[in-house]
């Protein structure tokens, strides 16, 4: 084979590669544009207002859920499934987003954690490797990491909009996060950046817990509760 | 609790797992990236030696041995995607192309396909790790690895090829050798209009080869003008003086870049 030729074969491969991923950046904006959508939604749980209808806002979030699946569906079929890791850059983050909105939702529903079996059937994919398009461990905790931060937030707009007894709950929900991070080896990696991010809205809901002991007004809300 | 227990130390163990095996295929990247430099030194020997044969004998063991790592390699990732640890491995691989491609152009004055690369990396398993991955309920006996090579890391590998090249070419000047210089420049003009054709479609890095290829290219070619210009000027014998001196100034700027 003489030179020419074997570089026009690279080239060739090099544009084919190339081809698949630009395919593959079409429908991942598309993901990233239902994603915002979903936390559009979701993210009124913020304002006073909010706190009424989270039930229906959940409702709303999962039906785009669906719009999800079917992206992912059309990008499954965008690159040969045993090579996933080739481009798992372009997916890496919006499926860390969507770990987060499905976590969400999921916590807004019943105050606890989504597992990764359930993530990857929310958004219609698959937990084991072997099976298909799945879902790395590593993004999924990446996305539970941003639950914590989100969680945080809430805990301080709760207090704003009168519900004193959900950074408690909140608070609990977080520690057992934390506690949970820590007992994993994260190597010096992305991950770990992010869950070094973790101890500070631990630090910013036992603040809030704190400041809603002192005043008594955690009792009260418990005492509200049990009339 | 919200770990529910099993679910938690299922993670720990695949995080384990996944790093621990990152990181004993870093090692053995390390492995053949030394043991590949160090083929290229030798082979670098071949210009000024007499006994050429003995020394590309050497460079078969040496590029066996480094194979062998490769299998592990193999071996390592097994039924895993191979672009999951690619970067683990991807320095080395590239190191053993450049010393598999320049082995390949001393013999052959020309340039090593990527078939030719994957040709010489399919490894039988031996016994003892037979069982061990064929109890995963493969045909036994049909344990043949494989090791691809990505189009990408042939074409960084030979990249650098081109500044072993060009090294080359300085010191079989300053042998006395008026042959090779032209032969290399020849060569070499081909491998860079092949890198100018890819261009920018390539990976980032390529576009950034290029730029050392351009000047190990110009290197060789004033080389070879010197050789022309001079060569009619001045006796046979003295020509190795001039470029025994040459070849010291460029070795210093391609030492300082």
């Amino acid at each position: 084979m003489s030179v020419t030729e074997m570089f026009s074969y690279i080239q060739g491969f090099l544009t084919a590669d190339q081809d698949i991923r630009e395919d593959i950046r079409k429908v991942v904006q598309m993901l990233e544009q239902t994603a915002r959508e979903i936390l559009t939604i979701l993210q009124s749980v913020h304002q006073p207002s909010g706190f009424k209808d989270i039930p229906s806002k959940c409702l709303r979030a999962r039906e785009l859920f669906c719009t999800v699946q079917t992206h992912i569906g059309e990008l499954k079929t965008k690159f040969p499934v045993e090579q996933y890791y080739r481009f798992h850059e372009h997916w890496r983050f919006v499926l860390q987003r969507l770990t987060f909105l499905a976590a969400f939702v999921v916590y807004l529903e019943s105050e606890s954690l989504v597992t990764r079996e359930e993530v990857a059937k929310i958004l219609g994919i698959e937990v084991d490797r072997d099976k298909g398009f799945h879902l790395d461990l590593e993004d999924y905790l990446a996305g539970i990491l941003i639950l914590a931060s989100e969680l945080s937030r809430l805990a301080v707009n709760s207090v704003t909009a009168g519900d004193y007894g959900r950074p408690l709950r909140i608070s609990n929900f977080i520690n057992e996060l934390d506690s949970g991070f820590r007992l994993l080896n994260l190597k010096n990696d992305p991950l770990r950046k992010r869950y070094d991010g973790l101890k500070y809205d631990v630090k910013k809901i036992e603040e809030v817990v704190y400041d809603l002991s002192i005043r008594g007004l955690a009792k009260e809300q418990e005492a509200g509760g049990d009339k | 609790c919200i770990w529910c227990g099993t679910a938690y130390s299922v993670f720990q163990q695949e995080l384990d797992t996944k790093h621990d095996k990152y990181e004993r295929l870093v090692k053995l990247s390390r492995d053949i990236t030394i043991e590949s430099k160090r083929t290229i030194f030798l082979l670098h020997r071949v210009t000024s030696v007499p006994n050429v044969e003995e020394i590309l004998n050497e460079a078969n063991i040496r590029l066996d041995a480094v194979r062998q790592k490769i299998g592990h390699v193999a071996e390592e990732l097994g039924e895993d995607d191979l672009y999951q640890f690619h970067k683990a491995f991807m320095p080395g691989i590239q190191e053993y192309v450049e010393a598999v491609s320049f082995n390949h152009f001393i013999k052959h004055r020309t340039l090593i396909s990527l078939e030719e690369i994957n040709a010489c990396l399919v490894f039988m398993r031996d016994e003892k790790t037979e069982t061990k991955v064929c109890g995963r309920g493969l045909w036994p006996g049909a344990c043949v690895l494989t090791f691809q090579v990505t189009p990408t890391d042939y074409l960084l590998g030979v990249a650098d090829l081109t500044g072993e090249l060009m090294r080359m070419c300085i010191s079989s000047v300053g042998n006395g050798d008026v042959d090779t210089p032209f032969e290399l420049s020849n060569f070499l003009r081909q491998i860079h209009d092949g890198f100018s054709y890819i261009g920018n479609v390539g990976p980032y890095e390529v576009s950034k080869k290029l730029h050392t290829l351009r000047q190990s290219l110009g290197k060789v070619e004033d080389a070879c003008y010197t050789l022309r210009v001079r060569g009619s000027e001045i006796p046979k014998h003295m020509l190795a003086d001039v470029f025994s001196n040459r070849a010291a100034v460029l070795e210093e700027d391609d030492g300082a870049v």
